[in-house]
């Protein structure tokens, strides 16, 4: 089903080989492609909305290049603009103060305990610190036990936290800890939340307002649909984020929702998740990800032979 | 009618459900069912069944909520009658972090509820952790588990179950399964063998596979019951998170193609937070209707 989505995305754009210039008649049904591509992705409709009308827009208002047919233009366009959403260059980690905090959140399931022990294993061995993980969850039946088993399979140290009920109490005692041993980075676990959880929400804030987080991520799962809207709004309105981490890439979901998350936040995505295992983190690589978003493989090897 | 009564307050008060009578049109029907997670194709099929059945004359205004309330229902099969076999053994299986071992101690706490004894199997011997959840939750609930060490093999675990239901009467053994995305075959096999470890040990298990959807799950939802239901023998699909804002379109998708009944829909973190799923309360929370009976 997908696969016919691009396949007829690409037909169309080679139809249009032929032409000398974007029309308006080209356009429209390159567009309606390209919207049912972002859809059938999972994509958000009202990012679709805003995305295709942008589209539109840099298109009509484009020089006619003489080396590219309006095919070629219209894909470039539509994944140069995809890339720059989804985050465009990839960004170093931020590492302000000590120790630097860094907090993740997001709704239950995301992935948001094994991607804390992931990022604490690249902070160790790709940038050299001592990180300390920390486990604020106080919900979910064995989430510290979870972050403890974690860290030891990665050989990271975990803060004990000895029936410490309150995550603002966990949180403080991490940095005063972290401080005293010497700890240069905090990477905090928190407990998954609906966004409609009016208590929950409020206590991340007074988390984030105690830890001051220099990286304050969004995990978030991509396999979500049209949800991703709702959450990001919510967790954006209300924290300062700084990235996404997009999860469970491993699997075969088009991953819409990274377009979703990154527009409505307006941070992008820094990270991704691709499997279960300690080492299945790396750096979110914007532009394959609007090539897997659009089912089009890599789609600059396509504009060369449109 | 709780079921109806919770996910109406649920549905109906996040916006983009559909549309009051008199507003509900092609158009806006296609951009609701796209924002509940249906699809764009699914979505514009009923758009188009809609904009021809009011072409044709067939619908008199007011008629089009009727109308599309009787298609979606269709999409619904009959959930098999429970199985008088016991013990009865029931699979929970699904990708990561969808919800199954909470729903696998929740319908622990439905058995003990109706006067059965449950067992649960802690089969996921390979997330960190995931022994001791389901262990918190059994100790909780003042349920037996049957456990072994993290790495220890799955089959090994459900066998060791399987025996200590039928020495203990047990009415229901529940088998958490690890989370696993369809896409890996090694994994989903696991899942085959799981099926035949349970065969062998009481006829016709297991009785019931349950796949478990995350509501906020968009099209690749669809995929995975597929996915499921060829290589673990899915018999029933539970929707999870619905207490969130998504509205789980995607089962409409499923229940119409693979023709998989949804039983439960998982509605918070507690033990009571799992309702039988009503059809007829979904489509209507969907559709916006007005008043219902
Ligand atoms: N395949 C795959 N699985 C992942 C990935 N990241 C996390 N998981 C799995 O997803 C499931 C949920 O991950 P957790 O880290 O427990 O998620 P969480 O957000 O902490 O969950 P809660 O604390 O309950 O809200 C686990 O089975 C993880 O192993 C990933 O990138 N790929
Ligand atoms: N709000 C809400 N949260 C749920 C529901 N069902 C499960 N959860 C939460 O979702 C998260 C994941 O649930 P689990 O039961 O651990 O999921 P799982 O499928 O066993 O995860 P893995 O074993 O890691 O694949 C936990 O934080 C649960 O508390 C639900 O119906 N509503
Ligand atoms: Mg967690
Ligand atoms: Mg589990």
């Amino acid at each position: 089903m997908l696969e016919a989505v691009s396949e007829r995305l690409q037909s169309v754009l080679k139809k249009l080989r032929g032409e000398g210039h974007i029309t308006e008649r080209h356009l429209d049904e390159a567009l309606g492609e390209i919207r049912r591509a972002l859809l059938a992705a999972d994509v958000a409709l009202p990012v679709v909305k805003d995305f295709v009308a942008r589209v539109r827009e840099k298109a009509l208002g484009q020089e006619v290049l003489t080396s590219l047919s309006p095919g070629q233009q219209i894909t470039k366009i539509v994944h140069d603009e995809l890339t720059r959403l989804l985050g465009g260059e990839a960004q170093p980690l931020r590492l302000k103060g000590f120790p630097a905090p860094i907090m993740l959140v997001g709704l239950q399931g995301t992935g948001k305990t094994t991607s804390a022990a992931k990022l604490a294993l690249f902070i160790r061995q790709k940038l050299g610190k001592h990180v300390l993980l920390v486990p604020a969850d106080t919900q979910r039946p064995a989430a510290r036990e979870q972050l403890e088993q974690l860290g030891r399979q990665m050989g990271l140290p975990v803060l004990s936290t000895h029936g410490e009920s309150s995550p603002e109490a966990i949180v403080r005692n991490a940095l005063v800890e972290a401080r005293r041993k010497g700890f240069e980075v905090v990477v905090v676990d928190t407990a998954g939340r609906l966004h409609v959880d009016e208590e929950l929400m409020a206590e991340l804030e007074r988390v984030a307002e105690i830890l001051q987080p220099s990286e304050l991520f969004l995990v978030a799962d991509a396999m979500t649909g049209q949800d991703a809207v709702r959450q990001a709004q919510a967790f954006g309105g209300r924290l300062k984020l700084t990235g996404v981490i997009l999860t469970k890439l491993d699997g075969d979901a088009r991953g819409g929702a990274a377009l979703s998350v990154a527009s409505i936040t307006h941070v992008p995505v820094r990270f991704a998740g691709t499997g279960e295992k300690p080492g299945d983190f790396e750096l979110f690589h914007p532009d394959r990800m609007a090539s897997r978003i659009l089912g089009m493989g890599d789609v600059l090897t396509l504009v060369e032979k449109a | 009618m709780q079921f109806f009564e919770r996910l109406r307050g649920l549905l109906t008060s996040k916006g983009a459900t559909l549309p009051e009578v008199g507003s509900l049109n092609p158009e806006t029907l296609e951009e609701a069912l796209i924002l509940a997670d249906a699809g764009p194709d699914l979505a514009s099929e009923l758009a188009s069944d809609l904009r021809r059945a009011l072409a044709k004359g067939l619908l008199s205004p007011g008629q089009e909520r009727a109308f599309l309330r009787e298609k979606l229902l269709a999409f619904f099969p009959k959930p098999a009658p429970a199985p008088a076999h016991r013990p009865e053994v029931i699979l929970v299986v699904g990708v990561n972090g969808s919800g199954k071992t909470t729903t696998a101690a929740k319908l622990a706490a439905k058995v003990a509820a109706s006067g059965g004894k449950p067992l649960l199997a802690a089969c996921d011997t390979f997330r960190a952790a995931a022994t001791e959840q389901l262990q918190l939750w059994a100790q909780r609930l003042g349920v037996e588990v049957v456990a072994q060490r993290a790495g220890a093999d799955p089959g090994a675990v459900l066998y060791d179950a399987l025996a200590a239901a039928q020495a203990r009467n047990a009415t229901h053994l529940i088998a958490d399964t690890a989370g696993r995305l369809h896409t890996k075959d090694n994994l989903m096999r696991e899942l085959a063998k799981l099926h035949k470890v349970a065969a062998r040990a009481v006829p016709e298990a297991p009785h019931q596979v349950l796949l478990v959807v995350d509501a906020t799950t968009g099209l690749n939802g669809l995929v995975q019951a597929r996915e499921f239901r060829e290589h673990a023998g899915v018999t029933g699909l539970v929707l999870t998170k619905l207490d969130g804002t998504a509205k789980g379109g995607v089962v409409l998708a499923i229940a119409r193609e693979l023709k998989l009944p949804v039983l439960w829909v998982g509605v918070g973190e507690q033990v009571e937070d799992l309702l039988l799923f009503d059809p007829e309360g979904f489509v209507d929370a969907l559709l916006g209707e007005p008043q219902r009976g």
